[in-house]
């Protein structure tokens, strides 16, 4: 064929059929999984919400083809409440729809109109008010949900999770050891106020109000604690004003 | 690139002869990606740190060598020389992109351990390697063999780094227990009698001591890969 190879012609018609070609069968790809992606977000938001809640032993029970029935046996989606950050309760809002990874991200948001939502669930008799947090770990987002226990205050149960920290390090925090490390913990002191937690290295985690943090992981374990210290105000106040009343 | 391109001259050669073999055995020992190349390395540090990682991220780089090296091969006489790394390059990171989305779709739990790191496939040196120095001059089907065998060489590697660093940093293999449990107040095994995991294994600098010394073993059973200058 006669064709110069070297062309500016040619190169450029090469060029540009190539990323026709390669744009095109990307996007019907990305097309196409889409809904089976966001399938398995749903399912995995529900189960890090359902982990936060149950012990280890019923969370084996739970796996990504159950957790929708199983979500629908231990949460009561109308009993779930949308805060705004000053603990009062937004009418109509509905909890499970509110992204609150994306409104962490938008910096632009007004403190205002940035969304908490509580989740209520009921095991064994006993309301459990499940909390989702959002924060930054060393590389990018982490995430969480606080199990609290009928007093309102007791963490009962807890999950994290993370986009991107290192294997071995800063994603230890979504290990058990971790977590558990939380539970028995109060939000609040005894007036109903919020008490901020604090990480610490010296193994004086067994006071209240200290958690140990992960050795190699410092800058995620202390994004753990900023996350729970900010995220969790407007429900102690929710929690105070509703006590009263 | 260090290794001089194998050229493929009959026509009408058995797919599995025995040049097509060695095209497969030689990347496992003595022309391994990592260790005699030193291609690859910044990966083979930050995703040893558990095996099963190491697992699943050799098997993604398999396939993005080994396509990518039958496309480029197969686009070889049509490629503008040009703007051929560019093409490579392209060709790379859209194969990664439906490994990183076939992952999110098929295995969500796999695709969110490895996160960041299957998009980090396209930075890896083997690939774009083995395009410009093999697939650009050979057919098809030695192209293939030949992605296989330098994906499975670094492949190979990432799982004995990783054997090591899950052993003797967290005393596990693939999440098994193998000294017994090592948490705090709930010891068991050997670590009642004091044994502790060293945390230098999960940091990233041993997985570079030990790729050194799977190289000095290497060159010190077999003296022709030392190089004398």
């Amino acid at each position: 064929m006669a064709v110069n190879r070297d062309s500016n012609g040619y190169t450029f018609g090469f060029a540009i059929a190539l990323v026709a070609v390669v744009g095109t069968s990307l996007a019907l790809i990305a097309t196409g999984l889409k809904p089976l992606q966001q399938k398995n977000e749903v399912i995995k938001q529900k189960m890090e919400i359902l982990r936060a809640m149950l012990t280890k032993e019923e969370m084996k029970k739970v796996d990504r083809k159950n957790a929708n029935e199983k979500f629908d046996q231990y949460i009561d989606l109308e009993k779930a409440v949308v805060l705004d950050i000053n603990g009062n309760v937004k009418e109509g809002a509905k909890a499970f729809d509110v992204d609150i990874r994306k409104e962490y991200k938008d910096k632009e948001m007004k403190d205002g109109d940035r969304n908490y939502p509580m989740f209520a669930g009921s095991k064994d008799g006993k309301t459990i008010y499940i909390i989702p947090v959002v924060g930054k770990g060393l590389w990018g987002p982490i995430w969480g949900n606080l199990a609290l226990g009928e007093d309102q205050s007791t963490i009962d149960g807890a999950s994290f999770g993370h986009k991107g920290e290192t294997p071995g390090l800063g994603a230890e925090i979504s290990q058990p050891f971790f977590v558990n490390r939380w539970i028995g913990e109060k939000i609040t002191n005894e007036s109903g106020e919020f008490e901020t937690f604090e990480i610490v290295k010296d193994g004086s985690g067994g006071k209240p109000k200290k958690v140990d943090g992960i050795t190699g992981g410092t800058i995620t374990s202390k994004g753990v604690e900023e996350m729970v210290n900010r995220c969790m105000v407007p429900y102690a106040v929710y929690f105070k004003n509703n006590k009263k009343s | 690139m260090s290794e001089v391109a194998v050229k493929s001259r009959a026509p009408r050669e058995p797919l599995f002869s025995k040049k097509n073999k060695r095209l497969v055995t030689d990347p496992l020992s003595d022309n391994n990606p990592v260790t005699i190349q030193v291609l690859g390395i910044c990966s083979a540090l930050a995703i040893t740190v558990q095996v099963k990682q190491a697992l699943v991220m050799g098997a993604s780089v398999i396939f993005v060598t080994m396509m990518g090296n039958y496309v480029i091969s197969l686009l070889r006489n049509l490629i503008p020389s040009r703007i051929r790394i560019i093409v490579q390059l392209v060709i790379a990171a859209s194969l990664v992109i439906i490994v990183n989305e076939l992952l999110k779709a098929y295995m969500p739990d796999v695709s969110e351990q490895l996160s960041v790191f299957v998009g980090l496939i396209i930075t890896n040196c083997i690939i774009m390697g083995r395009f410009e120095a093999f697939a650009m001059g050979n057919k098809p089907w030695p192209s293939l063999l030949d992605g296989f065998g330098n994906g499975l060489g670094y492949a190979i590697l990432l799982v004995i780094v990783a054997v090591f660093r899950e052993l003797f940093g967290s005393g596990t293999l693939m999440g098994y227990q193998i000294f017994g449990n090592s948490l705090p107040n709930e010891e068991s095994g050997l670590y009642t009698i004091g044994y502790v995991n060293n945390n230098l294994f999960i940091l990233p600098p041993m997985a570079l001591i030990i790729v050194g010394i799977i190289i000095w073993v290497q060159r010190s059973r077999n003296k022709a890969l030392i190089e004398d200058h």
